[in-house]
C-alpha cells in the first residue's frame, strides 16, 4: 500500500468510488460529531460550575465591601458631596441614565477608533521594521521618544492642532495604544525560531511567504498581550482627551460633575468608564482565546 | 563486509554521485575568533545511496549537512549536488531537511504542516505533489491523527509529522540531522525500519546524522566518521549487509563487527 501511495497517481487511482479508507474516516467523523455534542453540553455545565467556584469569592467580597460602604456612609452621616452611598449612585443610573448614555457613546466611539488606529499603525510599522533594519534604526528611537512624553502633556497640543471634535480624542487614544503594541509586535515578529527560518530557506520561501505563513501567526501571542493592555488604556486616552476642551463624553461629564459637586453622578460616570474598559478587556481576551486555540496552556 | 577508506568505492559503480564534496572547509567567525568547523572534507554520496554520519559532538556534522543544503556559506572547496551548486539545488527544491526537533508550526494541524512545502517557494502551487499528505501521515503511522495540533502529539509523533512533511514534495536528497535523538529505543527501531522502507521505495538519496553507532550501522550503506576540532573525515566506511535489512540482523556477528569497528574509529576521533 505504501508503494502505491508513494508512487503517486497511478491508473486506477482516480476512480469515482471513494476509497475505503476515506469512507471509514467520514463514518468515524459522524460518530465523533454526535459524541462531541453530548460532551459539549457536559463541558458547558462543567465550565459553569468551575466559573462559579473560581469567581464566587470575588463576587461575595465585592458585595461585602459595597455593603460596608453603605453602612459607613449612612452611619457616620457623610455628606453626599464628599462620598455618596452606593444606593445614591445606583439612583443616578436609574434617574439620570439618559445623560450617562448620551455621554457614553462618544467615548466608546473614540476609544474603539483610537484602538483600531493606534494598533494598526503599530502593526504595520512593526512589519516594516522587521524587514528593514535601516527603518528600525531610524524610527524606533523616535517612537521611544514620543512614548516618553506624558499623554496629558500631548493632549492640549493635539486639541490645538485638531480642534474640538472627535479627532484629537481618537488620536490620543491611538497614541496611548501605539507603543506597547509596536514593541511587542516587533518582538513577536522576530520570535520565529532560527530553525523554522532554515526550513523556509530549504523550501526557498520568499520573505512575503515567511511573513504571511509564519511571522504573523507566531507574533499573535505577543500581539494579544499588547492588545489587552491597549484595550484598557484606549478608554483612558479617550477620557483624558475629553477632559481638555470638550462638552460631551464621559471625560467631560467627570469634569462637570466634579465642579458642580454632583458626587453621585461623578461616581456613576467613573463606574461606567471602568465598565467600558472591562468590557473591552474581556472582549479582547475572548477573541484571543478563539484565535490562539493552538497555544498549549496559554492564558486560560 | 568490507571497510573501504577511499571515497570512490561504491556498491554500484555505474551510479553517478548525487552529492560530491571536495576539500570542503567551513569557518565561523565569532567574537572569540574564528572556528574551523570543517577542514578539507571530501566524500561522495551515490545517487539513491544512504549515508550515515557519526562523530563526536561539535565535530561539524550539522554544519556539513547545512553546507550541503546551502544554509551556511563555505570557506573553501566545492559541493556539487547532481552537478549543480547547492544554491541551484536548493532553489530547485532538491532538498528536504529533517531537524533534530520537529519544527512544526504549532497553529497548523498535522496534515496542514505536511502540506506546508506545497504552499511556499518559487514553485508554490505547481510543485508536483507526489503523495497526498494524508497518505504520507498514514505511511509514518499517524492515520487518524491528521487534524491533531502539534501540542496534542507526542515528541515522536511530531517527528514523524516532520518526516512526512519532508517527503511530501519528494525531494531528491533527504538530509536528516539526528531526527530520532529524542525517541525511545523501540520507537526508534520502528522508525528506522520505516525509513529504510521509504528509502527503498522512493529511491531518495539520504544523509543521516546520528550519535547512535548501531543506528548508523543499521541504516547506512556507508558511514562517514568525522573527527573533531577541526572536523575531518576519519574514515568513510562501507557497510554491506544483505538487503532488505531487518532489525534482527543486529544480533549477528557481522553487525557486531561493524559496530565495533565504528566505535573504535569514534574513540580515536
Ligand atoms: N552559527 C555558528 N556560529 C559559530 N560557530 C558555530 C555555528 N554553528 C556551529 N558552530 C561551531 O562549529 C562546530 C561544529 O558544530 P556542529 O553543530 O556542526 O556540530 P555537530 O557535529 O552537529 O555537533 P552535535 O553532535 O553536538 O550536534 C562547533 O564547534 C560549533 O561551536
Ligand atoms: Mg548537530
Amino acid at each position: 500500500m505504501a508503494a502505491a501511495s508513494m508512487e503517486g497517481k497511478g491508473a486506477g487511482r482516480d476512480s469515482t468510488e471513494p476509497r475505503p479508507t476515506r469512507d471509514s474516516r467520514s463514518l468515524r467523523a459522524a460518530d465523533v460529531t454526535a459524541a462531541e455534542r453530548n460532551a459539549g453540553a457536559a463541558r458547558v455545565e462543567r465550565r459553569g460550575a468551575r466559573w462559579r467556584h473560581r469567581h464566587a469569592p470575588a463576587v461575595f467580597a465585592a458585595i461585602g465591601m459595597l455593603a460596608l460602604w453603605q453602612i459607613v456612609v449612612a452611619g457616620f452621616a457623610v455628606p453626599t458631596y464628599i462620598a455618596p452611598s452606593p444606593v445614591q449612585v445606583l439612583q443616578v443610573f436609574v434617574e439620570q441614565g439618559d445623560i450617562l448614555w448620551l455621554n457614553f457613546w462618544p467615548t466608546l466611539l473614540e476609544a474603539v477608533a483610537g484602538f483600531a488606529l493606534g494598533n494598526s499603525i503599530a502593526v504595520v510599522l512593526a512589519v516594516w521594521f522587521v524587514h528593514n533594519r535601516l527603518a528600525e534604526r531610524a524610527f524606533y528611537p523616535i517612537a521611544v521618544f514620543v512614548n516618553t512624553i506624558p499623554i496629558i502633556a500631548v493632549a492640549p497640543i493635539l486639541v490645538l492642532m485638531l480642534g474640538n471634535g472627535y479627532a484629537p480624542k481618537i488620536v490620543i487614544a491611538a497614541l496611548i495604544c501605539f507603543f506597547p503594541t509596536l514593541v511587542n509586535m516587533v518582538r513577536g515578529l522576530k520570535a520565529v525560531s532560527p530553525q523554522m527560518l532554515e526550513l523556509m530557506r530549504v523550501l526557498s520561501a520568499s520573505d512575503r511567504e515567511i511573513l504571511w505563513k509564519i511571522r504573523l501567526q507566531s507574533s499573535l501571542p505577543f500581539l494579544f498581550a499588547a492588545l489587552k493592555i491597549a484595550s484598557t488604556t484606549c478608554v483612558i486616552g479617550a477620557i483624558v482627551g475629553e477632559w481638555i476642551g470638550s462638552n460631551y463624553g464621559l471625560g467631560s461629564l467627570i469634569i462637570e460633575a466634579t465642579y458642580n459637586f454632583r458626587a453621585p453622578l461623578l461616581y456613576a460616570t467613573v463606574i461606567l468608564g471602568a465598565g467600558l474598559a472591562v468590557a473591552f478587556f474581556v472582549t479582547t481576551t475572548l477573541v484571543e482565546r478563539r484565535v490562539l486555540k493552538w497555544k498549549p496552556g496559554a492564558v486560560f | 563486509m568490507t571497510q573501504g577508506t577511499a571515497a570512490a568505492v561504491v556498491a554500484d559503480p555505474a551510479a553517478a554521485a548525487a552529492i560530491s564534496v571536495r576539500e570542503l572547509s567551513v569557518r565561523f567567525d565569532t567574537e572569540a575568533g574564528g572556528v574551523t568547523a570543517l577542514d578539507r572534507v571530501g566524500f561522495e554520496v551515490p545517487e539513491g545511496g544512504f549515508v550515515t554520519m557519526l562523530g563526536p559532538s561539535g565535530c561539524g556534522k550539522s554544519t556539513l549537512l547545512r553546507a550541503i543544503a546551502d544554509l551556511v556559506p563555505i570557506a573553501g572547496g566545492a559541493i556539487e549536488v547532481f552537478g549543480r551548486t547547492p544554491e541551484q539545488a536548493r532553489r530547485a527544491r532538491d532538498f528536504a531537511f529533517v531537524f533534530q526537533d520537529a519544527t512544526l508550526l504549532p497553529w497548523r494541524s498535522a496534515v496542514d504542516n505536511v502540506r506546508l512545502p506545497l504552499e511556499v517557494g518559487r514553485r508554490a502551487g505547481q510543485v508536483k505533489q507526489h503523495a497526498e499528505a494524508e497518505e504520507l501521515l498514514a505511511l509514518v503511522g499517524l492515520e487518524g491523527r491528521e487534524d491533531a495540533l502539534p501540542h496534542e502529539l507526542s515528541g515522536g509523533m511530531r517527528q514523524r509529522v516532520s518526516i512526512a512533511r519532508a517527503l511530501v514534495y519528494r525531494p531528491r536528497v533527504l538530509l536528516m540531522d539526528e531526527p530520532f535523538g529524542a525517541l525511545d529505543e523501540l520507537k526508534r527501531d520502528k522508525l528506522n525500519e520505516e525509513l529504510l522502507r521509504i528509502w527503498r521505495e522512493t529511491g531518495t538519496t539520504v544523509m543521516f546524522v546520528t550519535h547512535s553507532v548501531p543506528e548508523a550501522a543499521f541504516l547506512g550503506q556507508k558511514c562517514l566518521v568525522l573527527s573533531a576540532q577541526p572536523g575531518r573525515v576519519r574514515e568513510y566506511v562501507d557497510i554491506e549487509f544483505a538487503s532488505p535489512r531487518v532489525l534482527g540482523m543486529r544480533d549477528t556477528l557481522e553487525f557486531v563487527q561493524v559496530t565495533a569497528h565504528l566505535r573504535g574509529l569514534l574513540e580515536e576521533a
